[in-house]
């Protein structure tokens, strides 16, 4: 891989041993998937924040870099409200881990905004833009609905282009691997958790490919996040285009196509009930504004009976108290930084009932919880006992 | 014998050479309290890593197995240095990470190395020696 002197320099150690090894990540990588140079990058997400997920291993690693980030960089979920902790039932020893992580991260410059949907909160990414992102759905969003390019970075390699400020240009940073692979026609009037029951099957489907989707009518912007965190966990895609909405693809022609119909929409429901659940959780990826509103006008002056859990960004949560207290005076939870799927407080349930197609793919493998998948009303309804 | 190889981590190690034709996913296949190989359908079985010149095909697995790699640095269990006939990004960035001396690029007669046989990497100069006639 070809890299300019002043890149060089800091590959042979010149600017210090963290960075040093950082660039040797870029470097390693941009060897391996055949990178011709490195290239700047506008923003980072950095995966590897959730407690849960790295361990004692990774946080001395973390503590133990210096430096400070070269370009806008925020944090994926960590495994808990980094405030509202206790209200979740997580342990102080956890907690204590979870901060110590996230004070690491803090040294670094990375801005402490815990969530999978950074683009509703920031301006950190344009069409056309070089991003070194980590988290499934953020990606996919910023690659498909954004018109960005980013490949799914891991947690080391993310932090890499963070302090070095590049990555490596390879995968979907070039056109020749942002051309669809198959064409998806949907048959059916989507709405809603439809699309991430849709998401849930072409994901599996695709696995790695690139779906191009012909559907009845635009989705909404929280539609498309809904549907690409799903196909992002069911299979790992990691870009997708809708005809008519999203950016449009380089030249290509579709030889392979599948269709799909409300029939097999529907038994992605009947096929996982919500029959059972102790508790509901919203905001898989994090709920926006319109969704806070929407979930609010629902249980406004009623009371849930279950657990329920509506998962958001501190941002959003700190812009809309009055959302927040809508939902909270019918004993629900506005839970910010963290979420269903990465936090180890959803462990204690038995089955959780969602509506999201992302976290009814996560939930029994990384929580070891059953997962019930319906609308956000069906939802609702579950924890305030209806039904 | 001496052969040409690619820096991937840098670094020099020397030690027993510990071979396998099998890709190892270090988050499940080895112990990171312990560094020894704990999957009973791996090869490597039973036996520790800790020390030795590390010759297997590449990673596979979790990413977490990065981490684990960095464990084991830590608790000095560590390979002395790696050798891959193609190295993937989780044994690469764990190798990285935890300062061990990775390469890769190397003719695939080197996963016929006999155990136990002193190999010396130098990532930094892209070579491998392995010590004995053949």
């Amino acid at each position: 891989m070809y890299l300019s002197r002043e890149e060089e320099g800091i590959y042979q150690g010149e600017k210090g041993e963290t960075l040093r090894r950082m660039m040797e990540i870029l470097v390693a990588l941009g060897d391996i998937y055949g990178a011709e140079k490195l290239v700047p990058v506008r923003s980072v997400q950095v995966a590897g924040v959730s407690y849960k997920n790295i361990g004692e291993a990774g946080l001395e690693w973390i503590s133990d870099l210096e430096g400070q980030v070269a370009v806008p960089s925020i944090l994926n979920p960590a495994g808990m409200d980094l405030c509202r902790w206790r209200e979740m039932g997580i342990t102080e020893q956890f907690a204590l881990k979870q901060q110590e992580t996230i004070e690491a991260y803090r040294k670094l410059g990375v801005t402490i905004d815990c969530t999978c949907t950074p683009y509703q909160i920031y301006d950190l990414a344009s069409r056309g833009d070089h991003l070194a992102w980590s988290e499934s759905s953020a990606v996919s969003y910023a690659n498909s609905v954004i018109g960005a390019r980013t490949n799914r970075e891991g947690g080391p390699s993310a932090l890499a282009a963070a302090l070095v400020g590049k990555t490596a240009l390879y995968g979907y940073h070039l056109d020749e691997f942002r051309r669809p692979t198959l064409l998806v026609e949907v048959d059916a009037d989507l709405q809603g958790s439809d699309y991430g029951a849709l998401g849930f099957l072409v994901g599996r489907i695709v696995k790695d490919g690139v779906p191009f989707f012909r559907l009845r009518a635009a989705p909404t912007v929280d539609e498309l996040k809904a549907l690409g965190a799903s196909m992002a966990a069911s299979g790992s895609v990691a870009l997708y285009y809708v005809e008519d909405v999203t950016p449009t693809p380089p030249d290509w022609k579709a030889e392979e196509r599948i269709s799909i119909d409300r029939k097999e929409i529907d038994e992605v429901y009947a096929a996982n009930p919500g029959e059972g659940a102790d508790a509901v959780a919203l905001g898989c990826p994090h709920c926006s504004e319109e969704e806070l509103e929407k979930i609010a006008g629902l249980l406004k002056g009623k009371n849930v009976e279950k657990t329920l859990w509506v998962c958001t960004a501190r941002k959003i949560a700190k812009a809309h108290p009055d959302l927040v207290r809508t939902i909270e005076e019918s004993g629900a939870r506005v839970f910010c930084d963290t979420c269903m799927v990465v936090s180890p407080a959803t462990e204690r349930f038995s089955k959780m009932m969602v509506n999201s197609g992302k976290a009814l793919a996560y939930l029994p493998g990384l929580a070891k919880v059953k997962a019930g998948l319906g609308t956000m009303e069906e939802c609702i309804n579950v924890s305030l006992g209806r039904r | 014998m001496e052969v040409k190889c690619h820096r991937v981590a840098s670094g020099v190690g020397r030690g027993p050479a510990l071979v396998t034709d099998q890709a190892i996913s270090f988050l499940g296949n080895v112990n990171s309290e312990t560094g020894i190989v704990v999957d009973p359908a791996h090869d490597l079985f039973g036996q520790s890593i800790a020390g030795k010149v590390l010759i297997f095909p590449g990673g596979k697995g979790s990413t977490v197995g990065s981490y684990v790699i960095y464990q084991l640095k830590k608790k000095g269990l560590a390979p002395a240095a790696m050798i891959n006939l193609s190295s993937e990004p989780i044994v690469a960035v764990g190798a990285i990470i935890s300062g061990i001396p990775l390469v890769d690029r190397v003719p695939e007669e080197i996963l016929r190395t006999k155990n136990g046989r002193l190999v010396e990497v130098d990532a930094d100069h892209e070579w491998v020696r392995i010590s004995g006639g053949d």
